[in-house]
């Protein structure tokens, strides 16, 4: 689970020793953390816990202070945004940034092809490459490909960008909360095609939504004030009484005074682990 | 019903595909054929003149309109362009190791290195696009580089503008100085003071033009042209896509700076001089305005801008001598305030409105579903 594969091959992504220091604050504290290759990781942690910041680290939007960031076997560090994803890194974020005037099926392409040349570039696009219709139908946007992104719903904004992602055919996938603002209904599509995908490729996906992880997740890394606060399996992890303490830990005393049974679970429930 | 409506579909379909090819062989005509026949060569050179400058605004289309990146200093490459043109002319003028008049009159002894290569035709049509070209190449690779956008690429072009007219100015004995290089009487062969000369001339620009439309189409329709509009929407976005940002607006940007270079080569035959009082901040400025009147975020909108609002110059200073600048800054906030597509956004800006309008009534009368419905009963 902690991504060390028992043949001692090098784990996909090695992250060693990281710390990141904002104006003084340590938004990341000497974090630890190994993904191997075709594992589905969940990061979750309280807010403020540096679960954004440690992507934004590795996909070279945030320079680190300390420690190394390896991938594949290659530093990652002092690389710029582009060149990180052309070492197969790829990313999604919190707020669905698409592009609105281009049509659905154009921004897919476009993360697709960005492994051409110019000359190849200023060529005009000759219909749908069955990749992108793959992808398109993948992501259940087949039926919406001639529209404006610009129109769709929050919902269809996450799953165009996850479309994006998985055009860039990455080595690794980085989701920050794929299902933030999702209805009940979407939050359930985006888990199956999570699933989906982490059959083919290794992801990381950081998520807010305890119920979403509890459906979803077997390797949880749980981090807590820019640390890594422990490691393991779903159950091991909401089993471990500092995990509870950092999610419930403001709420303690109040929940002393609830009457014990049905009502702690639950106001356990609502808290976000049980 | 609904076979006359899949008809009526088919019909409209076809007229989108083709109204883009049937405008322009349409306006092709009107500027190979008609314009040349019912024009008096005085009115011919003048169309010729904002032709030049439609060919300029056509870069400014694709960089400022499809890439976002303002730049106010296109006279500069203009300017390189038509000191590139102008060069070889006076040196083709003066005739085999002699001197051009002005550097006579300077006291200037011997030809500037500089000038040497360009009594070849070759290589002065060569640095027409390589001058402009490579220097925003790299103004771009080192500007973008350190991600400058927006007012500040703005303003660094524009004090640019404002240097190269300055130094311009200061090379008396290289350039001419303020006067700029004048006075030229032939053009390849063609004798500018002939008027089935000026006719050829002027079908030149207006051929060039239509070439540099249709690259230029093709680049907006291509891959390279909508990641372009996605840099401008989002350039922080595109570098997770796996592109480099800056790359994409150093090319956009040097093509825009090589139309701006061609316009200024045939802008010096067509109206026989350049010099920097047509280069600097305000004239750069100018080139702008038109395009963002005609409508910027279409080729077509750049060219139409260009060719309207230089029109628009030339006959009101006619009658009005200073009117017209008043007159341009209100079209100017006008268009701005409440057509920011331009002209040539108008007509789309007025069917949204109406389509607008009648979407809202529309539903509370009879949903579009039972349209359907009752068309197939």
């Amino acid at each position: 689970m902690t991504g060390v594969v028992p043949g001692g091959r090098e784990p996909l992504l090695r992250v060693t020793g990281l710390s990141v220091v904002f104006d003084g604050f340590r938004a990341i504290d000497g974090v630890d953390l190994t993904v191997a290759e075709g594992e589905l990781r969940f990061l979750i942690g309280p807010n403020g816990a540096g679960k954004t910041t440690l992507i934004d680290v590795v996909t070279g939007l945030t320079r680190p202070t300390e420690g190394t960031v390896h991938f594949a076997g290659r530093t990652l560090n002092g690389l710029r945004e582009h060149q990180v994803v052309r070492r197969g890194v790829g990313r999604t974020f919190q707020t669905a940034v698409v592009f609105e005037e281009l049509t659905v099926e154009e921004n897919v392409d476009l993360a697709a092809s960005f492994r051409m040349r110019l000359p190849a570039l200023l060529r005009r696009r000759k219909g749908r490459s069955d990749e992108v219709a793959a992808v398109l139908d993948r992501a259940g946007l087949l039926a919406l490909a001639e529209r404006p992104a610009g129109v769709l719903s929050h919902g269809q904004r996450q799953w165009l960008e996850i479309a994006m992602l998985l055009a860039q055919r990455p080595r690794l996938l980085l989701l920050d909360e794929p299902v933030a603002g999702m209805s009940r209904d979407e939050r359930e599509r985006t888990g199956e095609l999570l699933v989906e995908i982490a059959r083919e490729h290794t992801v990381v996906v950081v998520e807010h939504d305890m119920e979403f992880v509890r459906t979803y997740a077997s390797a949880v890394t749980v981090l807590h004030e820019g640390r890594v606060l422990t490691e393991g399996d779903m159950a091991s992890v909401q089993a471990d009484p500092r995990v509870q303490e950092v999610y419930l830990g403001r709420s303690r005393d109040t929940r002393a005074a609830e009457p014990v049974g049905a009502d702690a679970d639950a106001g356990r429930e609502r808290e976000g682990v049980a | 019903m609904r076979r006359l409506r899949e008809a009526a579909d088919a019909v409209a379909s076809a007229a989108v595909r083709w109204r883009g090819p049937v405008v322009f062989v349409a306006v092709a005509l009107l500027l190979l054929v008609a314009a040349p026949a019912a024009l008096s060569p005085f009115r011919l050179e003048l169309l010729a003149k904002y032709l030049c400058f439609a060919i300029a605004a056509l870069g400014i289309g694709l960089a400022w309109g499809k890439g976002g990146m303002l730049t106010l200093g296109q006279g500069v490459f203009f300017g390189l362009g038509g000191y590139a043109m102008a060069m070889h002319l006076k040196l083709a003028e003066a005739g085999p190791g002699q001197l051009p008049d002005f550097m006579v009159w300077s006291g200037v002894e011997t030809l500037p290195a500089v000038w040497e290569p360009f009594r070849q035709p070759w290589f002065a049509l060569l640095m027409v696009v390589v001058l402009p070209g490579v220097t925003a190449f790299l103004l771009g690779l080192l500007v973008f580089g350190r991600r400058v956008r927006g007012a500040y690429f703005a303003i660094l072009t524009q004090a640019l503008a404002a240097a190269f007219v300055i130094w311009l100015v200061g090379q008396q004995g290289l350039t001419g100085g303020t006067n700029g290089l004048t006075n030229f009487t032939s053009f390849f062969g063609l004798d500018l003071a002939d008027e089935n000369d000026q006719r050829v001339l002027y079908s030149v620009v207006a051929v060039v033009l239509g070439l540099l439309y249709l690259a230029f189409r093709q680049v907006v329709a291509s891959r390279f042209g909508r990641l372009l509009v996605a840099v401008r929407d989002g350039e922080d976005r595109v570098r997770f896509l796996g592109y480099d940002p800056a790359l994409v607006k150093t090319v956009a940007f040097t093509l825009s700076a090589i139309s701006a270079g061609i316009a200024g080569a045939l802008f010096v035959p067509v109206v026989g001089i350049i010099s920097p009082a047509l280069l600097g901040v305000v004239p750069s400025l100018e080139f702008v305005f038109a395009v963002a009147v005609g409508g910027r975020y279409t080729l077509a909108g750049a060219v139409l801008g260009a060719v309207l609002l230089n029109y628009g110059k030339t006959t009101f200073s006619e009658h009005y001598a200073n009117g017209w600048l008043y007159l341009q800054g209100t079209l100017f906030i006008a268009v701005m305030a409440y057509a920011p597509k331009g002209v040539i956004g108008v007509a789309g800006q007025v069917r949204d409105f109406v389509a607008a309008r009648r979407g809202r009534a529309a539903p509370a009368v009879v949903p579009p579903a039972r349209v359907e419905e009752g068309a197939a009963a």
